[in-house]
């Protein structure tokens, strides 16, 4: 796991992306989440070998990323960060699968190079969505949709206060790390460390939580959160949600680059 | 030093505390039968050294603390169950921590949650934020989240925070601490400009002469002195005793003689 | 281990969405029923807590590697198991969106096995039966719940994977590769939780007065609320949110349970207390013990014992049905 400070900063340069005024970040936060939402579950529903099928589905993300003038070499390295894993798991297919299963002229491609590729490509699309959307609304707008869309409300409230507070947090937790590691001399923190450490700030934490709740009382909080104002819907909103959505489906079903590939005159 | 009190017409004290002791659960006894009235209007400062019970005093005023002994009054109501929703609409306190007081996703929601809370309607909410954020300068801030802010900024938020309930009494603690030299002017301005009665708990003496006409002084839990602010900071064995200094702005001044 | 969104079928993803929104909705409710909303900034917070101490690596001694707090068990132990997978929840849903830790579809899964295994499996099976009376095994039993919660997520991802059948990986092979490495994060993840709960039990032992769920306990306080004749409403105001605890962990395991005690409970407090909305259990600024009149004192000490006692009554009749 990464140390605090580079948490931290990621977390803040999200955020910063998401107070952009593009056209993107204005769209209603419900129609962004249900298009995501409809996407991730299209890209999830194609079978395992499928990789031509999945890729006009990056229209989305791209469409997101340039009108939503998010700068596109951050994104690719922020989902670079996130292949190791998914890759360590995958690699495993060609090895285990060698059955093969398509001829591109010379090369025999097995299925296991075939699911492979399906992995990596279904995970450059969920993994890029899901960070445009972050990057293009603010993670409080965030709650409030999913909230409106069936999330219970408890919930959404405290993801919204657990966002609120991570960069208080996460703050203290690199002062905390770069604090110690002056006096450390390159030596790892124990688990003796970490106890004192973690222990402390768990009690400040809790510490915390109470200052606010007081807080709160103290601005006539009765233990209901108040409903704030509803998001406003417009046409472009609707227009936005039935596209993505019905394009999904169509892609889902139309297999749009086999088409492409024999308007072309190739056989297939 | 006992108390002199009011400086202002009203006969009727905004806030009576009588005879007020708490302890806390582990034993230490952090507030021994304080007393004194403050009338509408006056700036009144609560100072002491750490621990003398500053915090704890101004908790017990909007009842976020109960007494163990004692009264506490605010604008002639007893602090207790059935009040306390008049009680905190006429008291807005403002914590030392802004972190604290600003939980909301963005400085908006933040300003309107007390309105809200209140019950009052969308319209009278969006006018209290929009004119508490203009009061304390804030309002191109509105859409942003607390976390963007610097600590000045949230500090004049949390002050809005407050303002937008339309309180009577203003109560804050440590209200200038951590606040670079010409932000902290800008605050004293802001808050020289209220007309509320203001009750400051603080460790800024300049800021108490600045603003206070009238201090409470605190020493273990207890009352040690209570008067105009000039004759407390001339009385250097009580500042003394205390734990406390002269403002610097009063240190070596050639009218009130060497510290 | 985080799920990830390319190794999970729709089918399979759907259905523990469906399984970990289920038991969200369930534990949500459960939260919200506690009066006083103090709980939406604790465990807001503690989310953020949570965030931010899984970032802070520690060695492991022995080996070359570092490990660091899941948290699951520790949330568990400290605001009882609806609270705790709410905020484990919230952290994975952060986690997935900015740092693609999963994904979107996968986020049920790990909600269920990070979140829904440890809480609502590990904990109640394992730490409850060994953590004893007033915890006094608290340590010892959260490692252990720790690791069993592990081993369940590990057999989880497994079975998850395979059924997707994405991964060309066979089960068995899969399982002989992932129990291991979850059984050594759940070493890990056990000792820090065993030391940090040694930590807050030495520093602040009143964070622990809240979970009791034995009848016996419960009845003792409600008797010392009525025993304590003059000092009633001190005795009552002392301990409502220990006894609302108590009868709100338990009843929330049973949510129908939970609405007309939690009412009454209320209402009861409302009647002693002096400042009934604070939620806090036993925190030192909040402590109302200004003597009330008689009568209200009284009428609020007898009211709290009836209603515990028909709650207990309530809950000892469901638990052996």
């Amino acid at each position: 796991m990464a140390h605090p400070a580079d948490r931290f900063l990621q977390l803040g340069t999200l955020d910063a992306l998401a107070g952009g005024a593009s056209p993107i970040h204005r769209l209603d936060p419900r129609a962004k989440v249900l298009a995501v939402a409809g996407l991730v579950v299209a890209v999830a529903s194609f079978g395992r070998f499928e990789v031509a099928a999945l890729l006009p589905y990056a229209l989305f993300p791209a469409v997101l990323l340039t009108l939503g003038a998010i700068p596109g070499g951050y994104i690719l390295r922020r989902m670079l960060a996130a292949l190791p894993f998914v890759l360590a798991l995958g690699l495993l297919n060609p090895v285990l699968d060698r059955a093969p299963m398509l001829q591109l002229g010379p090369v025999t491609v097995s299925a296991g190079w075939l699911s492979l590729a399906s992995i990596l490509v279904r995970f450059a699309l969920t993994v890029g969505t899901a960070l445009l959307l972050v990057a293009t609304t603010p993670f409080h707008q965030v709650c409030m949709a999913l909230e409106k869309l069936g999330l219970p409300r408890v919930f959404a409230l405290q993801l919204a206060f657990l966002y609120r507070y991570a960069f208080v947090l996460a703050a203290e937790t690199a002062r905390l790390v770069r604090a110690r590691s002056l006096r450390a001399f390159g030596r790892r923190l124990s688990l003796g460390e970490f106890t004192g450490l973690a222990g402390g700030l768990l009690l400040r934490t809790w510490d915390r939580a109470q200052r606010i709740h007081t807080a709160m009382l103290a601005r006539a909080f009765t233990g209901d959160f108040q409903p704030r104002e509803p998001l406003a819907w417009n046409s472009r909103d609707t227009l936005f949600t039935l596209g993505w959505l019905g394009l999904f489906a169509a892609l889902r079903w139309a297999r749009l680059p086999q088409l492409l590939g024999q308007l072309a005159g190739g056989a297939q | 030093m006992t108390g002199m009190t009011g400086m202002t017409g009203r006969t009727e004290p905004v806030v009576a505390v009588t005879d007020l002791s708490f302890h806390y659960p582990d034993g230490t006894e952090a507030l021994r039968g304080v007393s004194f009235t403050i009338h509408a209007g006056e700036t009144v400062a609560v100072v002491g050294a750490n621990g003398a019970g500053k915090s704890t005093l101004l908790l017990h005023l909007n009842g976020s603390v109960a007494p163990e002994r004692g009264e506490v009054r605010i604008l002639g109501l007893a602090v207790e169950p059935r009040h306390l929703d008049r009680v905190r609409r006429a008291v807005g306190m403002v914590f030392q921590d802004p972190d604290d007081q600003l939980f909301m996703p963005t400085v908006q929601d933040d300003v309107a949650f007390g309105p809200l809370n209140l019950g009052l309607g969308p319209e009278e909410v969006a006018r209290r934020v929009a004119e508490a954020l203009a009061t304390v300068d804030m309002a191109q801030a509105a859409g942003k989240p607390p976390y963007r802010l610097s600590g000045g900024e949230k500090r004049r938020v949390a002050i809005a925070t407050v303002l937008a309930m339309a309180p009577e009494i203003l109560v804050m603690d440590e209200p200038t601490a951590g606040l670079d030299p010409r932000t902290r002017r800008q605050l004293a301005q802001l808050l020289k400009a209220f007309g509320h009665t203001k009750i400051i708990a603080t460790h800024d003496l300049d800021l108490v002469l600045d603003l206070c006409g009238r201090t409470i002084v605190l020493h273990e839990g207890a009352v040690m002195a209570d008067g105009p602010t000039r004759e407390i900071f001339a009385n250097a064995t009580l500042l003394a005793t205390c734990h406390l200094e002269k403002p610097l702005s009063l240190q070596a001044c050639p009218v009130c003689g060497p510290r | 281990m985080h799920m990830a969104d390319a190794l999970i079928s729709p089918e399979i993803g759907g259905l523990l969405w469906l399984v970990s929104g289920a038991a969200l909705v369930r534990s949500a409710r459960a939260v919200a029923a506690e009066p006083g909303g103090a709980r939406t900034p604790l465990t807001g917070v503690l989310g953020a807590f949570v965030f931010a101490v899984q970032m802070l690596n520690f060695a492991i001694p022995g080996t070359g590697s570092s490990g660091h707090l899941g948290g699951a068990m520790l949330l568990a132990v400290l605001l009882g198991p609806h609270a705790a997978l709410l905020t484990m929840a919230s952290v994975l849903v952060v986690q997935a969106f900015f740092f693609a830790d999963g994904g979107l579809l996968a986020l049920g899964c790990n909600i269920f096995n990070l979140g829904v295994l440890p809480v609502f499996l590990a904990y109640p099976l394992v730490y409850r039966p060994l953590a004893g009376a007033q915890g006094r095994r608290r340590g010892p039993a959260a490692f252990a719940a720790a690791v069993a919660g592990l081993a369940l997520g590990a057999v989880a991802v497994a079975l998850e994977t395979r059924f997707s059948g994405i991964s060309a990986l066979p089960l068995r092979a899969f399982l002989m590769a992932l129990v291991p490495i979850h059984l050594a994060i759940g070493l890990v993840e056990g000792a820090a939780t065993l030391a940090l709960l040694r930590f807050l039990a030495q520093a602040r032992p009143e964070l622990f007065h809240g979970p009791r769920t034995s009848w016996r306990a419960v009845t003792l306080v409600a008797v010392l609320a009525l025993a304590a004749g003059g000092v009633l409403s001190w005795a009552a105001s002392r301990n409502p949110d220990g006894l609302e605890w108590a009868v709100a962990k338990v009843a929330g395991t049973l949510p129908s349970a939970g609405g007309t005690v939690h009412a009454g409970l209320d209402r009861a407090q409302k009647g002693a207390a002096l400042l009934p909305e604070y939620g806090f259990r036993d925190r030192g600024a909040a402590e109302p013990t200004r003597l009330e009149t008689s009568l209200s004192g009284v009428v609020g000490g007898a009211l709290t014992l009836a209603l515990v006692a028909g709650a207990a009554l309530l809950l000892k009749r469901r638990r052996s049905a």
